[in-house]
Formats: structure tokens, sequence, C-alpha cells
């Protein structure tokens, strides 16, 4: 069968103040053209001056993805013609990005994939273009355009096609978007376009022509690469791969066309339809005659500045998650959730761990009850009810043995609730602790007023003992269930 | 001597000294401009009424004993390319014969500052592009010393205004020479400043990496004097160079000892008018009688110089351009009209089943673009952009552009390598000159070798100014021109200085 190869390109908005050239805000949601100045909307005249904040961004970003980052970076103007392209070319970076051949590793804890890493060919720095509203109400051809978004600083992603499958696709973008939200560089927010992704796939299909192809690899051959654009989920990413690829194996049974054979072509994704359509391929034939823009100076990025910006990287997501699996002794899987919340939960988690002493058993209160209760309630971490401290006490009594674990939940729950510490809570509740002897009585008490227990007991039936913990409960509601009948089958085992 | 006659160093003295008032010496000019510019065309637009006012508050404000800039109350043209807000910028193109910027140019700023009064818009080739100032969508400018002639270009109107005495200051930019060779044909002083010593911005660009703004007046210390308000550093271009701005007006009068003036052999070659050559080396042997030391070399790559121009020039003009799109500003095609005869276009090709010409149809968006560049750009400019658009196109970017960006540098290191050993290079500023109005009409490559001479500063970044230094028999114009050292402004205005007190030539203004 075939092998899918997927190479995506990531445009990440910045989370910069003002927009790459100028010092319009970048914030979002304002009316339109409100956020404009004669240089983002390229006014004749009008000159760009460079964001140095973006360019810190960007190399922090760099730094994470392990790229390397360029000594001497310069501006290029990428040209082309669209109404929300206001002065007719971008300013983006064309040979010389900023930063260049890094990789992001991707793991999969359900075991679809091995863990394995995603090359990375270049993360390069533009501005964005406006937005173009179609009116077409009331039989109107109308086309509004806002130019709010131009200037905003994007940095293009782009992998190499090292991806094999969505679910590798999906992983690389989650496990992107969470390092990118953990450096605090862009909020990675798909809704209003501050993460857009396109993806190029084409196949590897095994086949006895390979021989006379001079793209062909290990005996397979390549159908033509497919760019897929207009993706707003990364569920829709999911969907519109495993469309094309089995869109692309059926174009190549009916005509054989492999790579070379045809231009690479563009195909927009219809998220309702469920199908990519071609675009016409007089929109995309494009030479966009790059140059160097020669309204800005070329950059050049010391080793000082390098080390400033790799001052302020925190410690990220797959080393957080390392660090859990080795030094609290977490699963994969339970570390991978943990992490996958975002920085706070992790910080929330350390804090419960470290205080508690166990930190398994706070990973089990923190990954079920607290993530059940946040999304119940629609909360994020930091408005919880429990602070981190207060979980971290409720933890440590359970693992003495101070609260029984049998009734951990309804303290839990009057915890949030309540706002109440767990001793409060516990008080609230009547929980004391019960100590051995009082059990032994109590266990006496019953087995003496239920012979036929005793007698089901002896002989064979253990279970028989359910009847009496009610009954015990009932007595003394602090009573635990499990020692309760260790005590009972010891009286009767002694006679 | 009339108002208009006089230098502006000389204005200055008494408006300062209370013996004049801007109002006064506004009127003046725009007296001038009423009788002469109907001839001349040297503007396209003249806000009387808005320099009136502007004359009105800095005679108010003196009056009342407040500082006032360097520029006094002395009347300014501009070139219609450095934005002014609320005032038309056109760029002498049908383009942006609507546009009114709601900005002003950084140039326009400081001279508001400096307390200039803004006299108008002064008439350019459309987008800088030309030596003529023929190109011009609106009106062509004629040579003041002979109407049948060019002022040259393309800032034939802000050389002009101030050959015909319409205004003592004005300010014109420079990509290939076009502050330079105008003054050369029309009898006054204009400079090219160092790449980056005059803001950019509100500049509506041609060629981003050539341009330049800077002054025109008719006199040495002028210059100085209009160079000291529009010189800088500016924040808002990334071009523009961090140094500080020395006292260009205290020392333009302090000779310079032991000069050593280079002269280039390149430049005294083929087509070089013969009148225009004995000027200029009466010129040379002046600077000898006052203890200049000359020095002959060779700037070896400067006959690619514009070759390399007219690859560059281009390349940046193809894409500074692409903005004028209909789509924001500027002239826009008749949208109905354009879409019935597309529709009918579409119509027609399916009637005919011809699959081709139906694929061949523009989408609207292409054809509304299309037809609004077509509609408003002229001759010149559209050829420039073809060119920059070819240039640049895969395929050819390394045979063209970069290979002209080599060159370029190449030219760079020509001075570079001049100027340890000389202080200054000297020779002249056109090869002839100015030429019949028309002359050009049939001839784009004819009208480019008129910069030969001139933009070689501008790929290499230099400041170089022109001079009046001689007159043809039939009483035309000679420009002298001057090459300096980057930021060197100051030589360049003291070496110019020495000339014109050397007596050998006494320019003036042209009588109308």
């Amino acid at each position: 069968m075939y092998t899918t190869v997927i190479g995506l390109e990531v445009h990440v908005q910045l989370a910069t103040k003002s927009k790459l050239f100028c010092g319009c805000s970048t914030a979002y949601g304002a009316e339109p053209n409100t956020q404009t100045c004669p240089v983002c909307i390229g006014m004749p005249g009008s000159l760009p001056v460079m964001n140095e904040e973006a360019v810190a961004l960007a190399i922090e970003t760099g730094l994470a993805l392990n790229l390397q980052i360029a000594k001497f970076t310069k501006w290029d103007r990428k040209q082309y013609f669209y109404p929300d392209l206001p002065k007719g070319y971008q300013i983006s970076q064309y040979d010389l990005p900023i930063t260049h051949d890094g990789w992001l590793e991707i793991e999969d804890p359900k075991g679809a994939f091995e863990p394995k890493k995603i090359r990375i060919l270049r993360a390069h720095l533009e501005e964005d273009a406006g937005k173009s509203l179609h009116d077409e109400s009331a039989g109107k051809g109308d086309t509004l355009i806002d130019l709010n978004r131009t200037g905003t600083p994007l940095l293009e992603i782009v992998s190499e096609p090292d991806l094999r499958s969505s679910a590798e696709a999906k992983a690389y973008l989650t496990e992107l978007r969470l390092l990118l939200t953990y450096l605090g560089v862009s909020d990675c927010n798909m809704q209003e376009g501050s993460l857009r992704v396109d993806a190029n796939v084409n196949l590897h299909i095994p086949s006895d022509a390979a021989a006379n192809d001079d793209n062909a690899q290990d005996g397979k051959i390549a159908t033509p690469i497919v760019e897929i654009k207009n993706m707003n989920s990364f569920r829709a990413v999911e969907r519109a791969i495993d469309y094309e690829a089995d869109r692309q194996y059926r174009e190549w049974k009916e005509t054989g066309r492999r790579l070379g054979q045809s231009p690479k072509q563009t195909r927009g994704w219809d998220d309702a339809a469920g199908v990519t359509r071609a675009q016409r391929s007089k929109e995309e034939s494009s030479d966009y005659r790059y140059f160097p823009d020669p309204d800005l100076a070329p950059v050049v990025i010391s080793a000082e500045v390098v080390a400033k910006v790799r001052e302020r990287l925190i410690e990220l997501p797959a080393d957080l998650r390392k660090r859990l699996v080795a030094d609290y002794g977490l699963s994969l899987y339970d570390a991978d959730v943990i992490v996958n919340q975002g920085r706070p939960t992790v910080d929330y988690y350390l804090t419960v761990a470290d205080g508690s002493g166990d930190a398994k058993s706070s990973a089990n209160w923190l990954t079920q009850d607290v993530l059940r209760t946040l999304k119940n309630r629609e909360l994020a971490i930091e408005e919880f009810s429990i602070p981190a401290e207060r979980l971290s006490n409720f933890v440590k009594k359970i693992g003495a043995g101070e609260l029984p674990s049998a009734r951990g939940r309804e303290v839990f729950e009057l915890m949030a609730d309540d706002g109440l510490e767990v001793d409060a809570a516990m008080d609230k509740l009547g929980i004391a602790q019960v100590d051995d002897s009082e059990i032994e009585s109590l266990c006496q008490e019953l087995l003496d007023a239920n012979p036929k227990v005793v007698a089901d007991v002896q002989g064979g039936k253990q279970q028989a003992i359910g009847a009496l913990i009610g009954q015990a409960k009932k007595k003394n509601p602090n009573i635990d269930p499990g020692k309760f009948r260790a005590t009972c089958l010891a009286l009767i085992a002694k006679g | 001597m009339t108002l208009v006659e006089q230098s502006a160093a000389d204005l200055l003295k008494q408006l300062a000294a209370g013996e004049l008032t801007s109002r006064e010496l506004t009127q003046a000019y725009l007296d001038q401009i009423e009788q002469h510019d109907a001839r001349v065309g040297a503007f396209l637009r003249v806000n009387a009424e808005a320099a009136l006012k502007q004359a009105d508050t800095i005679d108010r404000r003196r009056g009342a004993g407040e500082q006032i800039g360097v520029l006094g109350g002395l009347p300014v043209a501009v070139k219609d390319l450095l934005c002014q807000t609320g005032e038309p910028t056109t760029c002498a193109s049908r383009m942006l014969e609507d546009f009114r910027p709601p900005y002003d140019s950084t140039v326009v700023a400081k001279l508001k500052a400096a307390d200039a009064v803004l006299l108008g818009r002064t008439n350019m080739d459309e987008f800088a592009m030309g030596g003529s100032t023929e190109n011009s969508a609106f009106q062509p400018t004629r040579n003041p010393w002979d109407l049948e002639r060019s002022p040259g270009g393309s800032s034939g109107g802000a050389a002009a205004c101030v050959a015909a005495g319409m205004a003592p200051l004005s300010i014109g930019t420079d990509t290939g020479g076009s502050i330079r060779q105008p003054s050369a044909f029309c009898g006054v002083v204009g400079m090219k400043p160092t790449y980056g010593r005059v803001s950019r911005y509100g500049l509506v660009a041609f060629a981003s990496s050539l341009d330049q703004a800077g002054p025109i007046s008719g006199t040495v210390a002028d210059t100085a004097l209009l160079l000291q308000a529009i010189a800088g550093h500016d924040p808002r271009d990334s071009t523009s160079l961090n140094a500080p701005t020395p006292d260009y007006t205290a020392d333009v009068d302090k000779p310079l000892e032991g000069l050593r003036l280079g002269v280039v052999k390149e430049h005294f070659g083929e087509g070089l008018d013969p009148e225009v050559d004995s000027a200029v080396r009466a010129a040379i042997a002046a600077y000898e009688a006052q203890g200049a030391k000359i020095v002959e070399l060779s700037l070896p790559h400067s006959r690619f110089a514009v070759a390399t121009y007219y690859v560059i020039a281009p390349c940046e003009a193809s894409s500074n351009l692409a903005r004028y799109d209909g789509a924001h500003y500027g002239r826009r095609t008749e949208e109905r009209a354009m879409l019935a005869s597309l529709q009918a276009e579409r119509k027609a090709a399916q009637e005919a089943g011809d699959a081709d010409a139906l694929d061949n149809i523009d989408t609207a968006l292409v054809r509304m673009y299309r037809q609004s560049r077509s509609e408003a750009i002229g001759p010149e400019v559209k050829r420039r952009i073809m060119l920059g658009a070819y240039a640049l196109s895969a395929g050819y970017y390394d045979a063209y552009y970069l290979k002209a960006l080599k060159v370029r540098r190449l030219i760079r290191q020509d001075f570079d390598q001049a100027f340890e050993k000389v202080d200054m290079i000297v020779g002249p500023t056109t090869a002839g000159p100015a030429n019949k109005l028309g002359e050009f009409a049939d001839d784009p490559l004819g009208m480019y070798l008129l910069d030969l001479y001139t933009v070689s500063a501008n790929l290499a970044g230099l400041p170089a100014m022109s001079l009046p230094c001689g007159a043809t028999k039939s009483g035309m114009p000679i420009g002298l021109q001057l090459h300096a050292p980057p930021l060197e402004e100051s030589r360049l205005l003291r070496a110019a200085r020495m000339f014109e007190q050397s007596g050998v030539w006494k320019s003036k203004r042209c009588a109308l």
C-alpha cells in the first residue's frame, strides 16, 4: 500500500502589541480599518520600520524548535496583486530566513505511531495581508477590504515532508501549538486566525514503473504534490489529508500521473462538503519576483542578542514530560495529559505533588477529579476554588490514612463547592479518624448480634460480612469499610 | 534689484531685521508666478491663500518676538512628489490626480518647522521618471532661458521656478540626476545629498535605494541654508543615517586649504559638447588658481553606470508602483463599463464556443487592475515597470538584477579608491546644454543617456551637486558637477562656494 508524505506550513501570529513595521495595534476584533496608518496600508511615500520585539519572538521560537539562528538576515518583497495586499507586495523573507534547520519531536502516548523528530526547514518572518469581505447580499457583488490585520507579524514555520499520516500531522500541530503557547510567543487562536495551516501532500506508491522514474525512491513512485489551503481547525487538517490521500490514489490509478508530470496544484478544503477542490491554475500561476526590500536594512543578529533571548526561554513541554516521568514516576500518558493542559496546570501539579509527597495520587486527583470539575464548570485552573496548596494537604491526609479514601471524593467536592480547607470540610462532614480499638469493639458487637453471618463466613462465604458494613456505617459513618471487614474476619478466625 | 532677484540669504537678513515682511515677499513671488508661469509651467498648483496665511502667521510671531525657524518666512516650492497634508500630491500622474495625503513627509514637516512658506507644488516627470519634465501627465515645463527647450528632469519644475524667480528655494528629488541635471540646464544650484542624509519618509518612491530629496536654489549659500533645514536622522526611515548634521551655513564661506581635486578622464570622453568641455575646464583652472591640486584619475566602471541604473531603478520602480492598482486609492477604471464589456466578451466567446478565448478572459479583478493601470499610467512609467518586472522575473534575476548589484558595488569601490587620493571630484553635470522639447519623444535611450554623469552618485550613495559655470554662445547655462565622499556635504558646499567667489562665472537669473 502507499505511503502518505506530508509537509506542513504553519503561519503563526506573533504576540506583539504592535505591527511588524509600524506602531498600529494588533488587537483582534476592532471595527474594520480602525487599526491602520499610512505605513501599514502602503500609502505613497510611507516607509516600514522593523519591530524588534517580533525579531526577538522569532529567535525565541527558533531556539525552542532547535533551529539555527541566522547571523545575517534580510527582508524581501514578494510581489503579487490582490485587493487585500495594499502595497502590491508582501514584506517577507526569501533566501536568508531568520531561522532554519531544526526539529520538533512528536510522541504518541496511545501508541498509534512511534515517537519521531519532524525536521523543520525554516521559520521566517513576514507581514500579514488584510481581509476581504465579500458582500453578496441582495444580488450585490461587492468586496469590502479590512486592513486591520495588514502588517501583523507572522512566523511561517515550514516542516520537511517527514509526516506520514494525518494522525502524525495532528500530533505535530498539537505539539507545535502547545510549545508556542508555553513560550507565549503566540496565542495560537485558530478562530481569530492566529494559527493557519497549509499542507503539502503526495503519495509514494510501490510500482514496477519506479524503475524508469527519476523521482522514484525505494521502488516507489511519487504522485504530484498538492498544496491544501484554507483549513481552519486541526480536525479539518486531518480530514483534508485523509481525503486528499484517497483522492490522489484514485487519480493515480486512473491517470498514472506522477511527480514532475504536472505542476504543483493548489486545492482548497471545503469543510462542509468534506472535499478538496482544485483552485483555478490562473489564480495561482505566480512568479513572485522576490528581491531585497530596499526600504529595510539587513538585520545582523549578534550572539549577545541570541543569548539574551535564550535567557527568557522556559522549560518546554517535551522536557516537562520527561521530568514528570523521570522524577515523579508518572506514566507517559499521565505526564502527557498534565503537560498538554498548559503550564499553569503543570505548576499546579508540581505544587500538589511536592507538598503531598505523593506524586502518583496527586496525578490521579488532578487528571480525574480536578480536570473533570474544571471542565464541568468551564473554569481555567487559575480560577479553581481549590488552590494547589489546599489540594496538596488533602492528598497528604489521604496518604497518611487521616482521611479515609472512600470519603475523599465527598471532601473534595465540598472543598470545591465551599472553598474550604480540607480540615474544615472534614469537620463539616463529621469525618474523624476511628481508632483500632473502637473498630474492634464495633465488630465484636455486630458479630455477636449476627450469628448467621459468623456461621456463613465460617462456612466459606466471606462476602457475608458485607451485610454488616452497612450497619457499621450507620453506627459510625467514619468507619473505614476495608478496615472493618479485615477486623471482623480476624475476629471470626480467632473464634 | 527686485525682491525676486535677490538671494534667499539676503532676503532672510531683511526679514530678520524687520525691513521686509514674509507677506510682502510671498506676494512678490506669487506675482511673479502669476505673470510668468503660464509660459513656463513650473507649478502644478499654487496655493496663494494658504501661503499668505502662513506668511502672516510667521510675521505675527516675529512681531511678537517669538523664535523663528531657520527659513524665517522664506517661500519654498516643493516638488509634487513629497507628501503634504491635504495638498494634492500627484507625482504628475493621472493615477494620483486626486490623492491628498493624510500626512506630511518628513521634508515638508521640517520645512514647516523651519518656518518656510510653502508656495506650491512643482511639475515633474511622472513619478520622477524622465529627464525632461515632458513626461508629466498634466503639462510640460519649459526652460525659462529658452521656452523651446526642456528644463531637464525630473525636477524640471523645481529648477525652472528658481531660474525664473518664482521661488527663492525649492525642493527636488534626485534618483539618477533629477536635481543636478535640471539645475545645470536651468543655471541654478542643486544638490543631491548623501543617500540617507535627508529622510525619504513621505517621498513617493520611484527607486527606493537611489531616491534622495535635496535643495535647489540660486546660490551655494542658499543651498546650504535649505539643506540645513531638511537634513537629519529620521527614525521613520530605516535607511536614514544616524549622523549629526553639521552647521552648513556657518561653514560655507570658509575656503578649503590644499584641496585635491580629481578630474575623471571618463567624464571628458566622446559626446561631450565642446562648449561644456571648455567651461568645465575653465572652472578647473579657477580652482587651480586658488591653490587646488588637480589629480587625473579614472573611474573604470563608470561606463556601466547608466546600464546598471536602468536595471536597478526600474526593478525597484516596478515594485514600488504596484500599489497603484485602483483598489485602495488613486484612479480606478469606470467599473460599470468595464464589467459590461467583460460580460460581452465572455458571452461572445461562449457563443462562438471558443474555449481558449474563454479561458483567456480576465477575471473581473484582474481586468480592474489592468485597465486602471493602463488608463492612469503614462508611457515612460509603463516602459520602466515592464523593464523592471522583466528583470526581476524568475530566470532573469541573476542575469540582470543581481549582476547590476554587483556592478553597483564596483562603481562604489571606484569612488572609494578615488577618494583615497582626492578630496573631491569635479567634472561636467551633463554632456550638453538643455535639449529641445520633444527631442526624445521617440528616443527613450537618448533620454537615458542624459544621466551619463549623474547616475554614479546615486548608485554609490554619494553627495554631489551642480552649479552654474558658464553658458553656451546661445545663452544656455552649463553646469559644473562636484562629487564628495559620503556625508561630506559641507566640503561640497565650501568647494562650490570657492568657485562661485572666484569670479570666473557670475550666475544670474534669466530675464523673462
